[in-house]
């Protein structure tokens, strides 16, 4: 393995300069005020019309059914399957692509689990670059739900002295790398502070959100020890050739402004057997993950051989993702 | 029912007619009303991507703002019951000004919550029946229950007592004094549970301490009544109501005490923090000294302790605190240091340093401060409108007539 270049890049000033220029507008505002407010009224209006093209009645009628919606956590099968249709058929209608929505649910007897090797990460940071193809992460703010974390050797794991942007050659002489991101606690307290429910532990430990649900009030980011949250500040943009249609209701389905995001283990890919992407993606074999009830599997070897620990134990969350070293 | 019809209708008339100074107050009010409604379209229209806030410092002045508003009012009522207790003071009064008080600052922090959520169309998501609240895991949803259940109490107890003076009826003290009581205790709670959103918070050392929400207590008893003689000054000024020396000197004592008592829970959380400073002083030290070069907060903080030990000093002093220019003074230095104190003192180094040590700074966008200073707007256009027309009717300017 060749050494690389990290692409990991600033942030892009070119939100700003639209919301400068959108301020200083006057009368674009004001009109985009009014088309809302007509788009509003049109919206009810063909709903309700017998005149209008039924296409369009349908599509308003889908928006309609969309917003009041209740919680994916206590819908129904059907009504599951429903809001998977009309997601699906409404992106049809706006980009001519299809997508695929999956609704698979927990299997019996798994609870997943994430062992991380600190020997073997060299800090490549092809596992963030992973994450963010196959989770549709908004490419405009950068959204990263992987952290590596570049540390001098010689302070133990003092995250407060570590780089967690860093753009030198990696590895870096003298220096270590060690990765955070959800650690799917089993006590997360995420879950106790959001007040609608919209994020909870599934039965096979996996921490989802329901985009659609949160209302974005933020206090389980300030809630989580270990920065596992991400919020979406502006509208999340993903270019339509990039999109990973290959999607899950609680996974990478594309999100929207003002809600919370985070890793799911690629709840996507690991309900149907596979890896997450940031462990196929791993070059140095550092990231391993696995069902911690099979005591046949690799991450039970390894929990019951190697010198484990967890990050911020003392706080009692019981995150389901260890460190060790070789 | 025509009682209250004909109420609204009069203090309708009432609130819409009135001296030169009370048009342009009220002119200028809805001015920035407007400018800040503006602001708030572009945030809709944006997202939060045009306020001060990241991943990393995830509340900001919205949630500033909406702690130190809640010891508003919940410290508005509280106001209440030493009234009571000291029996001298005419107790209607302080209640009517006391309650308005409190929904003008209920009503500007339930907006605060409003802007700060990133989907505001889903707000009914937390509605009991066609949403899903979180009860009781959740402190937010206390918070939600709480705060409207106050908003309510306090505005039932004024409505009743003023239509039946309106009537020419005397209010029945067995009907609304075991609300009045309920609405004091509920004060107590509304801003423990708010203090308890945070102290909960186990990935945040620099709340997660016992003394916060006790502190929270202090600084509002002190902030609330200071901001209650500034109002009644106004109130003596340009009204026909008048309110005696002794109860603003007795309101003035309370500022005093609990001023002092903040001031001891400041030295003791100092001296905790910077004694033996361990690992999870870091966003204390981060406040105070700064961290790495980074010193965004150190001068509000400074500042807002120096302000907060001068009004201290001068209210403990007798002379001054019954010296009614001076007492102005030491009231506004008061609130303006309990402001900063509670907001960028409080919230904002909570998030600083993250939780793997990185520290990002926050300053709010101007965008943020037109929301802001529109809510405040909001706050006292309601509140002006409330106690035009409660002054109307106490003072008899107000009345029913029978047709």
């Amino acid at each position: 393995m060749s050494k690389k270049e990290n692409k990991n890049v600033e942030n892009s000033q070119n939100t700003w300069h639209q919301i400068t220029s959108e301020n200083t507008d006057r009368r674009s505002a004001l009109k985009k005020i009014t088309a809302g407010l007509v788009a509003g009224v049109g919206i009810a209006s063909t709903s309700c019309s017998v005149f209008s093209e039924d296409h369009e009645k349908e599509a308003s009628q889908m928006s309609w059914d969309e917003f009041f919606k209740k919680n994916y956590k206590i819908m129904s099968d059907e009504e599951r399957v429903q809001t998977i249709q009309r997601l699906e058929s409404l992106y049809e209608k706006k980009t001519g692509n299809t997508i695929n929505i999956s609704h698979q649910g927990p299997m019996e007897d798994v609870l997943y689990g994430y062992v991380f090797n600190i020997s073997k990460c060299q800090g490549y940071m092809d596992c963030v670059n992973a994450c963010i193809e196959e989770n549709n992460q908004d490419r405009d703010s950068q959204m990263q739900y992987i952290r590596i974390h570049q540390i001098e050797k010689g302070h133990g794991f003092n995250f407060e002295k570590a780089e967690d942007n860093y753009y030198n050659e990696v590895p870096a002489n003298n220096h270590f790398y060690i990765g955070t991101q959800c650690f799917h606690c089993e006590n997360p307290p995420c879950v106790s502070v959001c007040p609608t429910e919209a994020t909870w532990k599934e039965k096979d430990g996996i921490v989802v959100v329901d985009y659609d649900w949160c209302i974005g009030c933020r206090y389980c980011s300030a809630s989580c020890p270990y920065d596992g949250r991400r919020f979406n500040w502006g509208q999340p943009h993903v270019p339509e050739e990039e999109v990973n249609k290959n999607q899950h209701y609680l996974g990478n389905r594309l999100r929207k402004k003002g809600v919370m995001e985070k890793c799911t283990f690629c709840i996507q890919r690991s309900r149907s057997g596979q890896n997450p992407a940031c462990v196929d993606a791993c070059p140095t074999g550092a990231r391993k993950f696995g069902n911690l009830l099979d005591p046949k599997s690799e991450i039970r070897w390894i929990l019951e051989n190697k010198k484990v620990f967890r990050l911020k134990e003392d706080l009692g969350t019981e995150p389901k993702f260890w460190y060790y070293m070789d | 029912m025509k009682v209250f019809i004909q109420f609204f209708k009069d203090s309708l008339e009432e609130v819409t007619s009135g001296s030169r100074v009370y048009h342009l107050w009220m002119a200028f009010l809805t001015l920035v009303m407007l400018i800040g409604s503006y602001c708030y379209y572009i945030q809709v229209d944006q997202g939060l991507i045009v306020t001060g806030m990241s991943d990393g410092v995830s509340w900001g002045l919205y949630i500033s703002n909406f702690t130190f508003l809640v010891g508003i009012a919940a410290a508005a009522v509280m106001l209440v019951l030493p009234a009571y207790i000291f029996k001298d003071i005419d107790f209607k009064q302080a209640v009517l000004i006391g309650e308005g008080l409190a929904v003008s600052a209920l009503v500007m922090c339930l907006a605060f919550v409003v802007v700060d959520v990133g989907g505001p169309a889903n707000l009914w998501h937390v509605i009991p029946g066609i949403g899903v609240l979180n009860f009781p895991n959740s402190m937010l949803s206390w918070d939600i229950i709480v705060l409207n259940g106050y908003l309510f109490i306090n505005i039932t107890i004024p409505l009743y007592i003023l239509i039946n003076v309106y009537q020419n009826k005397e209010p029945k003290k067995n009907i609304y004094l075991p609300g009045v009581f309920i609405s004091v205790f509920w004060a107590v709670s509304i801003h423990m549970v708010t203090a308890f959103l945070y102290q909960g918070l186990q990935a945040r050392p620099f709340w997660n301490t016992a003394l916060l929400g006790p502190r929270f207590l202090a600084s509002a008893f002190a902030a609330g009544p200071a901001l209650i003689i500034l109002i009644l000054t106004v109130i003596n000024k340009f009204t026909l109501f008048k309110v005696e020396n002794k109860t603003v000197n007795k309101i003035a004592i309370i500022v005093a005490v609990a001023a002092q008592i903040n001031i001891i829970m400041l030295i003791s959380e100092l001296f905790k923090e910077f004694y033996f400073p361990t690992h999870h002083s870091i966003s204390a030290h981060y406040l105070f000294f700064g961290l790495e070069g980074k010193t965004a907060l150190v001068p509000w903080i400074w500042t807002s302790i120096i302000l907060n030990v001068i009004a201290t000093v001068m209210l403990t002093i007798h002379k001054i605190r019954t010296n009614k220019k001076f007492l102005l003074v030491a009231c506004i230095i008061l609130f303006i240091g309990i402001w900063i104190e509670k907001g960028f003192g409080l919230i904002v180094p909570g998030f600083i340093p993250g939780q793997w040590g990185e520290i990002t700074e926050y300053t709010p966008s101007f965008i943020e401060i037109g929301v802001t200073v529109s809510i405040w707007a909001m706050g006292a256009f309601i509140f002006t409108v409330l106690a035009k027309t409660g002054i109307a009717v106490e003072t008899g300017k107000l009345r029913f007539a029978k047709k």
